[in-house]
Formats: structure tokens, C-alpha cells, sequence
């Protein structure tokens, strides 16, 4: 199914036209006295990865668990594809900070277990979860448990279960922080041709300013205390100069420091 | 191959009993019998069915009550982890039942319950059941958040989540506290034969003691300890032959 919808993509249009598969309504979320979220709203535009970037405790965790219907918020509301948000749904999937593996389950039980939980029968679901592990490259590690497996490759098997149940939200929170470096680096290269060659909207939480723009079509300043959206940067010049030109892209290495020059004030 | 495992089991079995048989030829008391003579004294009472028989007896109030407190002692468990009113509903129940000197309330159990199997199995399940509740809830609420977060996420029922997620998760706990439960309930029924009335086991431990046989009153309690051992090693095959991936480790490790 994802194959058929490639060809769209290369009309990629400018945000205004395209719509937002997610749109975030006036959202408030308190914890008692605490106020996390004030009065949010963003809009998510459909088939690009938008980041969500700030300092820690500016809630952006918090909004995107909002979004996946794992939070309730205290106000306002959240709309995917136009219908609105009232728990989990097969129109979002999660990519977790810690991977959320079940440890006692192979690979292959792991990546089909949201198919499993929709009511996929076994060997159909056992044949898209294979064809997804290869896809993400752990041809091979079907059979494995997640122990045997490195940080990077864990993180591969997250990834492989959230596309496997084909849903047109994905969302990430922090999916690389818990990767090494080169591993990391690996990783955004190969989420800017997952963003290309599926047709599907990100959501993506990163504390990281390089990877954000690196990544972004989009992206979300949130500052704390209350937590709001300060500010919407669209890179524009260096997304199709290949990933290899980005980071010395002088639109990149600009973004970058701008964003740093408003964000270091509220780093303790 | 023999596997390393096996083998240091096998030395310290030899290095128990040669000590035991060393203390008793020493002797350390003229009421300690050697390893030897116990082992006499074991196998003849086999021979001429005697131990059959007392364990006929011992069994019933043993594996009822190991079975209520496993399956009771888990579901509530369950319950007491999942939902905080329960919790503060029962868990001081355990906790109490836990550190109750039960020798001294069996007479209270005689009472209530007369000295019949009730009681018996009553002093089973005080001993076995507590360990079990506590170990399983406390389980339960460790269930990493993450997990279960991925379960709802990915749209899996409240029920699934429990099944395939909380409870594996939770099971090596849950059967740490199994292990530590059954063994418990071993002591209870001895306890409960010695205290309440002489049946089965207990009554070969306390006959042979008062008629100064004591090679016989060590075989009793040497295959008391001998079947615990046994049913435990049975514990451990279910758990790895249920939870397979669990000795593995956690992701997060």
C-alpha cells in the first residue's frame, strides 16, 4: 500500500496547499497546579516531518502524547485528518525514546504486535513485519530477542513496528537520543528518505537543534514556563541538495545558530 | 557434556551430607544421627510403605493449600498492583498476615476451624500466601510506564495489555515470590501436623522423637526438605518453559 502512494510524492507542494493531516486546537494540559501546555496550536502539514524543539520542561513530549491520545489534555482539542482525538487510533503510530520492546518477544513478535492488537492474522501480519525488518535492514534478526541487538538496531525494530501498522501519523519522541552518534547520524539520513518515499506525516521530539533542521520541513520552537510555540521556521533552500550538502548549507548553518541565540536563554 | 550447573549441584550435595554425616559421628548431640543411618532408617520406612502413607496424608493439606494461595495469592496480587483502592483495601491484610507469629494463633485456627484439614490448610495458606500477594503486586506496579504506553498506543485492549504485557513482564517477580510461597507453605504443613494434630509427616517426626528414634525423625525431615527442593526445580522448568525471553535481560539493561 505505502509503494502505490510514492508517486504522489514527488508533488511535494508548498504547506499552505497541502492541508494538515494534524492540527492542535487551543491545547492546555495541567498537572494540579502545574501548568505544562497554555493554549497551544499548530498545525502539522500532511507528508512532512515536523520537529518539535526546545528546552527540557517545555512540554513538547507532553503535546506530542497528547496527539498520540496517550494524555488527556485539561483544554481544547486535537484533530487528525480532520476527525478529532479521543484516545490511541490506527491513524497514528509511536516511535518511543527507550524503544518499548518487550523483551521476552522476538523481533518479529515485537515488530507485529501492533498488527497483532488490529486482529492481523498470524501469517499475515508475520509477512509484513518480515517485509518491514527488511526494510529497515535487520534481514536476519527476525528470530533474535532484543538483548542480542545494539542501541541503534532496537531502535530499528521501533521503527519497523510503527510502520508495519501503516498509519499515516508517525511520531517520534526522541527516537535517536538513546543511539550513538554515528548511529544517530545514519538514522536522520535515512528518516529524510523515509519522509521522500512514504507518504505519511512525522511528528518528531528532539532536544538536538542540528538534527531538527536537519530533518525538518518544519519546525517548532516551544519555550517553557508556560509552555507555547515561539516560533515556525521553514528551512526552504538545502532540503533537495542531497544529505550530504546540508550541514554545510549556509540557510542550515544559520537556522542553526538563530535558533540557538533564542533558546540559550532559557538553558540553566 | 554434563553441564557446569549440574555438576556444582551434584558437589554441593556431597559436601552437605558428608558434613552432616561428620557432625553426626562426632557426634554433636547424642539426638543428631549420621547421614548414614538417616538414610537407613529413609529407605526402610519406604520399603515397608510407611512414608507412602504419611504423605498421603501430608499432601492433601500441602497441595490444597499451595494451590489456593497460588492461584488466590496471584489474582490478588494482580488486583492489589493494577488498582490502588484494592491495595490500600488489602495489602495490610498480607502484610499483617506476613508478620503474624503463626505458631501462637494456631490455637486461635483449632477454634474457629476445629482440627480437622480446614485448619491445616488455613496455616498452609497464612504461610504461603502473603509472599505471593505481595511479590505479585509489587510486580504489577513496576510494569515499566513505556510499555505500557506502546500497548495502548499500538490499540491493544485493557486486556491484552494485562495479558501480554503486564504479566510477563511482571512474571519473574511473580515467580520469585511463587518459589518463596511454596517453600513457605512446605513449612506450614509441617507446622500445621505438629501443632494441630500428628498426621503424615508430622506424626513420624514427633513419634520417632519421643521414642528417641531419631535416625527416623531425620529421614522425615529430609524428605520434607528433598520434595520441596524437587517441586521447586518443577517451578523453574514452567517459568522458563512459559517465559522464555525472561532470563534474558530487559531493553534497557
Amino acid at each position: 500500500m505505502a509503494m502505490s502512494r510514492t508517486n504522489d510524492n514527488k508533488v511535494k507542494v508548498e504547506a499552505a496547499e497541502i492541508g494538515s493531516a494534524v492540527s492542535v486546537q487551543n491545547i492546555s494540559k495541567n498537572y494540579g497546579d502545574v501548568e505544562a501546555l497554555r493554549d497551544m496550536s499548530l498545525e502539522f502539514p500532511r507528508g512532512q516531518l515536523t520537529s518539535l524543539l526546545g528546552p527540557s520542561g517545555c512540554g513538547k513530549t507532553t503535546l506530542l502524547k497528547i496527539i498520540a491520545g496517550l494524555l488527556e489534555p485539561t483544554s481544547g482539542h486535537v484533530e487528525v485528518n480532520g476527525k478529532n482525538v479521543s484516545g490511541p487510533g490506527p491513524d497514528r503510530a509511536f516511535v518511543f525514546q527507550d524503544f518499548a520492546l518487550l523483551p521476552w518477544a522476538t523481533v518479529l513478535k515485537n515488530v507485529a504486535f501492533g498488527l497483532e492488537m488490529r486482529g492481523v492474522a498470524t501469517s499475515e501480519r508475520e509477512a509484513i513485519a518480515e517485509k518491514y525488518i527488511k526494510s529497515v535492514g535487520l534481514a536476519g534478526f527476525e528470530n533474535s530477542h532484543p538483548h542480542e541487538l545494539s542501541g541503534g538496531m532496537r531502535q530499528r525494530v521501533g521503527l519497523a513496528r510503527a510502520l508495519s501498522v501503516d498509519a499515516d501519523v508517525l511520531l517520534m519522541d526522541e527516537p535517536f537520543s538513546a543511539v550513538d552518534e554515528q548511529t544517530r547520524r545514519k538514522f536522520q539520513e535515512d528518516l529524510l528518505s523515509l519522509v521522500q518515499d512514504e507518504n505519511k506525516t512525522f511528528i518528531f521530539v528532539t532536544h538536538s537543534i542540528e538534527e531538527a533542521v536537519y530533518v525538518s520541513d518544519q519546525i517548532a520552537i516551544l519555550l517553557p514556563r508556560p509552555s507555547r510555540v515561539s516560533e515556525i521556521i521553514r528551512p526552504s533552500s538545502f532540503r533537495n541538495k542531497g544529505v550530504n550538502n546540508i550541514r554545510r548549507d549556509s540557510e542550515y548553518l544559520d537556522i542553526v545558530d538563530n535558533i540557538w541565540s533564542s533558546l540559550r536563554t532559557y538553558v540553566e | 557434556m554434563i553441564k557446569r550447573a549440574n555438576i556444582l549441584k551434584v558437589v554441593s550435595a556431597v559436601v552437605l551430607c558428608s558434613a552432616w554425616e561428620i557432625a553426626g559421628r562426632i557426634p554433636v548431640s547424642y539426638a543428631f544421627p549420621t547421614f548414614i543411618d538417616s538414610m537407613g532408617s529413609f529407605f526402610e520406612m519406604i520399603g515397608n510403605g510407611m512414608m507412602f502413607d504419611a504423605y498421603k496424608e501430608t499432601l492433601q493439606p500441602l497441595v490444597i493449600g499451595v494451590l489456593i494461595s497460588a492461584v488466590l495469592g496471584i489474582g490478588l496480587g494482580l488486583w492489589i498492583g493494577l488498582n490502588n483502592f484494592f491495595d490500600w483495601l488489602f495489602s495490610p491484610i498480607f502484610i499483617v498476615m506476613q508478620a503474624a507469629p503463626l505458631a501462637a494463633l494456631i490455637p486461635l485456627l483449632v477454634l474457629a476451624y476445629g482440627i480437622g484439614l480446614t485448619s491445616k490448610v488455613m496455616v498452609v495458606c497464612i504461610m504461603a500466601m502473603p509472599v505471593i500477594v505481595l511479590n505479585t503486586s509489587a510486580a504489577v506496579r513496576n510494569t515499566p510506564e513505556s510499555f505500557k504506553e506502546m500497548g495502548k498506543s499500538f490499540l491493544a485492549s485493557r486486556a491484552s495489555i494485562l495479558l501480554r504485557i503486564v504479566i510477563p513482564a511482571a512474571s519473574p517477580v511473580i515467580f520469585a515470590g511463587l518459589r518463596l510461597g511454596v517453600s513457605a507453605g512446605f513449612i506450614g504443613a509441617i507446622l500445621a501436623e505438629l501443632k494441630i494434630t500428628p498426621t503424615g509427616v508430622g506424626d513420624i517426626i514427633s513419634y520417632s522423637r519421643s521414642i528417641a528414634d531419631y535416625p527416623s525423625m531425620y529421614a522425615a525431615i529430609f524428605s520434607i526438605i528433598l520434595l520441596a527442593v524437587l517441586f521447586l526445580n518443577v517451578i523453574e522448568k514452567l517459568e522458563t518453559v512459559l517465559f522464555k525471553g525472561n532470563q534474558r535481560g530487559y531493553v534497557s539493561d
